[in-house]
């Protein structure tokens, strides 16, 4: 199991105070915050940090953890050692729903986390998930296998995280950012009412080909200098397979061109715009070399005479 | 025999609904129905008056009320400084489509 090292996750001192915790913990949960950040591992870090802060501001884990001591070497292994946590209580519900990692499970168990939920009276609670999905599933629409972490019960009435694998049925022309309800999928039914719901929130991995702005499809097509200045039919992939694609003559670098309907098939279809790129031929033998000359000579072109100089 | 994880789930796109009462709310956020109230007096959530006088939202206020109810509780941001980061957020957004598809 890994070692977190709470003080180095906060960038603070082993004797910060309570309120220089606090002052780090605001700082880098808005730097951090998932719904916020742009930061690539934002929502690990911030995940780490929530469990950094939940341990340290809580004088009782804090002390606790303090006695672990700067965990072990770089490389080694942490077990909890045997006389770990007695002579300490933990108090209280911290009302934090994150789910932890090993690590602080193994010191603070899962007391506290097993809260209950206000006020519904009745069946199994709703869960909510986030699922990284490849942009084909939504282009065809298709079956998915995903793992997700499900904080479960167990005959104690501890929480626990289990592992699950379901099978989803992605609905054609789902959006990054739409979630998929999954009736009946969250916590089982109880005495009181039917079972909660699974809410799976979709963001899309980065395709090869096409970038997403909500239901639109950005694609880069690089043409040749000619292809671009004379007009030229080309060959590009769409969702719904190949097609030829008309560049118009006198196009240039970062033109748009709208295929209407294109984009991802969803209520109404997004568009796939082609966004042309000039690609040049290299000028590696003589005969290429002599055809690039030839258009110097022909062509009085000075590309920088908008720099005045 | 098919284990049981082997079934193929299908669900619903909760964006296409048109109609969420408060109740359908705050249970999918799993919070009590005031604080749904607190978002919509807010301005954070629009929401429709029905003919009996209920507010009805559309499914799309799933996603805003989770966004917003996950700042207040990890930022510990006031509602009104919720609903200016929802503000900027978007304006980003906008900024960032324009900068892809150029002028």
């Amino acid at each position: 199991m890994e070692f977190k090292d709470y003080y180095k996750i906060m960038g603070i001192a082993r004797d910060a105070t309570e309120a220089q915790i606090k002052t780090a913990y605001r700082k880098l949960a808005r730097k951090y915050h998932p719904d916020v950040s742009k930061e690539k591992d934002a929502e690990a870090r911030f995940k780490d940090l929530g469990e950094a802060y939940e341990v340290l501001k809580n004088p009782e884990k804090r002390a606790a953890y303090d006695q672990l001591g700067q965990g072990p070497r770089p490389g080694e292994q942490f077990r909890p050692p045997p006389d770990w946590g007695t002579g300490f209580e933990f108090s209280g519900a911290d009302g934090n729903d994150t789910d932890h990692s090993d690590f602080f499970e193994s010191l603070f168990g899962r007391q506290g986390r097993a809260r209950s939920r206000p006020g519904f009276a009745g069946g199994g609670q709703d869960h909510h998930a986030r699922i990284l999905l490849d942009l084909d599933a939504s282009l065809q629409g298709g079956q998915r296998t995903f793992t997700l972490r499900v904080p479960a019960l167990d005959a104690d009435g501890h929480l626990e995280t289990k592992e699950r694998t379901l099978n989803v049925q992605i609905p054609k022309g789902v959006l990054a950012g739409q979630t998929i309800r999954l009736p009946g999928q969250g916590s089982p039914a109880t005495e009181h009412g039917p079972a909660g719901d699974l809410y799976i929130e979709v963001e899309f991995q980065p395709h090869p080909h096409y970038r997403v702005d909500g239901r639109d499809l950005l694609l880069t097509v690089p043409v040749a200098p000619w292809e671009a200045s004379l007009g030229a039919s080309v060959a590009i992939p769409t969702p719904g397979g190949a097609v030829q694609l008309k560049i118009p003559p006198g196009s240039h670098a970062g033109s748009k061109l709208r295929l209407r309907g294109r984009g991802i098939p969803a209520t109404p279809a997004g568009d796939l715009y082609a966004v042309l790129e000039i690609a040049l031929p290299p000028a590696t033998d003589d005969k290429a070399k002599a055809a690039y000359l030839a258009m110097a000579a022909a062509m009085p072109f000075n590309p920088r005479a908008n720099l005045g100089v | 025999m098919t284990p049981i994880d082997e079934e193929i789930l299908s669900g619903e796109i909760v964006e296409h609904y048109t109609v969420l009462s408060i109740r359908d709310l705050s249970r999918m956020c799993t919070v009590e129905a005031s604080r749904i109230t607190e978002l919509v007096d807010e301005g954070i959530l629009a929401a429709q008056q029905s003919q009996n006088g209920e507010w009805r939202f559309t499914g799309e206020a799933l996603r805003r009320a989770r966004i917003a109810l996950r700042l207040q509780r990890d930022l510990e941001i006031n509602l009104a400084g919720v609903a200016l980061v929802l503000e900027l957020l978007s304006e980003i957004e906008q900024l960032r489509r324009a900068r892809s598809f150029g002028s």
